[in-house]
């Protein structure tokens, strides 16, 4: 059963240079699929199509059944509360505290009044505190975000996307601005969540190897076109090259 | 950056500095200002300051009225400023990258930003003058009016910094405009935006003291009535209040700022 289906996605921000050339591509429920591929690429922006942070220009997207790119602006609110999104800087609001951050992941399901005025259920109060142990920082949850290291802020930032309940979660370069330690903790948290929960994991990543080692499956893009599509064991010597340009012994591989 | 261009900053760096002087040069001989003469009235000036403008007995009698005044003229600007805030608040939100409506209405934010504050606050004292007459009300205008020019400007620039990133993160979990204007923009901006608050309301309480002399209102009013009646003691301790005044409330929003940053 597939989740999520692109069919000759294209963007282009002037009419002359496009940035997304005609993408297909299907992902199954559950599946831990890794985007790979030069900045520059293409991934962060065909990312950001999936739950239209970016309105893209061609083809079609069918997310959960739905058409994505047909939808209205109440219809894709309810879309993106079943989307979690996790971010390279975490965009969190750093003066507010770890459980607040945590919460936002509920507004999706709010009204505006409820938002303004921060009523949460109890249950979502448990979940949130409940996720938040799950991840290891539960003792941090009434610090404010800015006291903490990048890795758990980067923690928080994957709280906030779970308690969406989302069936798809979309991680733009999770690891890139984090030391080896701490991304190894994010990318294990992040592979025990697609296995455990059942979720599904859109990953952009930088490193090929961390692609290999955790994904079911990779997609490689090079200048707005997938260049390589298929599990990490058949991405070869000559696959790098397509994707990178390079030799992969030219590159550094941590 | 390479040698050639390092020599050539320098060799622009010192034409700058001759060209500054030549035109300080001619715009003092046109206006036929003597610099020498002008520094040596300073000794006479200063003479007749100290002769003059002294605290004697006398004018002390004057204090409570005074001090009256000047309370007036403190709450007046601390009104103009926290008003002028809640509507340039809501102008910010409007005028901000991040956070705006639509193109229109930013356009709009800042167009009115930036012609309240691009006529001085004089020039709005003496319009409103004319149409409101010589009152308190006039003055708390001509006030209000600078200052959401002012903070509006503020206000946008210190929500365009704070709150890019989360309300990205905020949109894509479906929260909706308030929620994320509320919850995620506005505390992240919040210290910034009270900061320059606090420094509105020193700049205007100074303020308020000119705007009085122009529109009849406030320790400006008393002033101005004791300088053209020759009171000079008068004066020295009406300049006394205020100065004491500006530098307590200087220090107070010091402290504030110490504390919510």
């Amino acid at each position: 059963m597939s989740l999520l289906k692109v069919e000759g996605l294209g963007k282009s921000y002037t009419a002359d240079k496009k940035i997304l050339k005609n993408i297909d591509f299907e992902i199954k429920a559950g599946e831990f699929v890794s985007i790979i591929g030069p900045s520059g690429a293409g991934k962060s922006t065909m990312l950001r199509c999936m739950n239209r942070m970016i309105e893209f220009n061609e083809g079609k997207i069918i997310f959960n059944n739905q058409d994505v790119g047909s939808l209205n602006k109440k219809e894709l609110r309810k879309l993106r509360t079943n989307i979690g999104m996790v971010f390279q800087h975490y965009n969190l609001v750093p003066r507010l505290s770890v459980i607040e951050n945590v919460l936002h992941g509920r507004y999706g399901y709010k009204t505006t009044l409820q938002g303004l005025l921060g009523r949460y259920t109890e249950e979502e109060k448990e979940r949130a505190f409940y996720l938040l142990e799950k991840l290891g920082i539960h003792e941090h949850a009434y610090k404010r975000c800015d006291q903490l290291s990048g890795g758990q802020q980067q923690r928080v930032g994957i709280c906030r996307a779970l308690i969406q309940e989302p069936k798809l979660i979309l991680c733009d370069e999770p690891i890139a601005s984090l030391d080896p330690n701490s991304s190894k903790v994010i990318m294990d948290h992040l592979k025990s969540i697609s296995l455990e929960m059942g979720i599904t994991c859109l990953v952009n990543l930088h490193q090929v190897e961390v692609a290999q080692h955790y994904s079911d499956r990779i997609i490689g893009l090079n200048n707005g076109e997938i260049v390589f599509d298929g599990n990490g064991r058949n991405l070869g010597e000559e696959q790098i090259h397509k994707i990178y340009g390079t030799k992969s012994r030219e590159l550094i591989t941590a | 950056m390479n040698e050639q261009t390092m020599r050539k900053s320098r060799w622009q760096t010192g034409m700058f500095l001759l060209i500054i002087i030549v035109l300080s040069y001619l715009s003092s001989a046109i206006t036929a200002f003597n610099f020498v003469q002008g520094l040596a009235t300073i000794p006479k000036a200063l003479g007749w300051i100290f002769s003059n403008l002294m605290v004697t007995q006398e004018s002390l009698e004057k204090l409570p009225k005074i001090l009256e005044k000047l309370a007036e003229t403190i709450f007046m600007s601390i009104a103009a400023t926290t008003l002028a805030a809640v509507v340039s608040l809501f102008l910010g939100v409007m005028g901000s990258k991040t956070t705006k409506v639509n193109n229109f209405l930013s356009v709009f934010a800042r167009f009115i930003a930036s012609v309240s504050r691009n006529i001085p606050v004089v020039a709005w004292s003496l319009v409103l003058l004319i149409s409101f007459g010589q009152n308190s009300v006039t003055g708390f205008l001509a006030l209000f009016v600078g200052t959401v020019g002012f903070l509006t400007r503020a206000f946008i620039e210190s929500i365009d910094e704070a709150s890019q990133s989360s309300v990205e993160a905020l949109t894509a979990t479906g929260a909706t405009y308030f929620q994320i204007v509320s919850k995620a923009v506005i505390p992240q901006a919040l210290p910034q935006m009270i900061s320059w608050v606090l420094f509105m309301v020193e700049t205007n309480i100074r303020n308020a003291t000119l705007v009085g002399i122009l529109t009849g209102t406030g320790i400006g009013y008393t002033f101005d009535m004791y300088y053209k009646m020759l009171n000079y003691n008068a004066v020295a301790l009406v300049t006394l209040c205020i100065v004491i005044t500006v530098i307590v409330v200087d220090l107070i929003s010091n402290h504030i700022r110490k504390v919510i940053l």
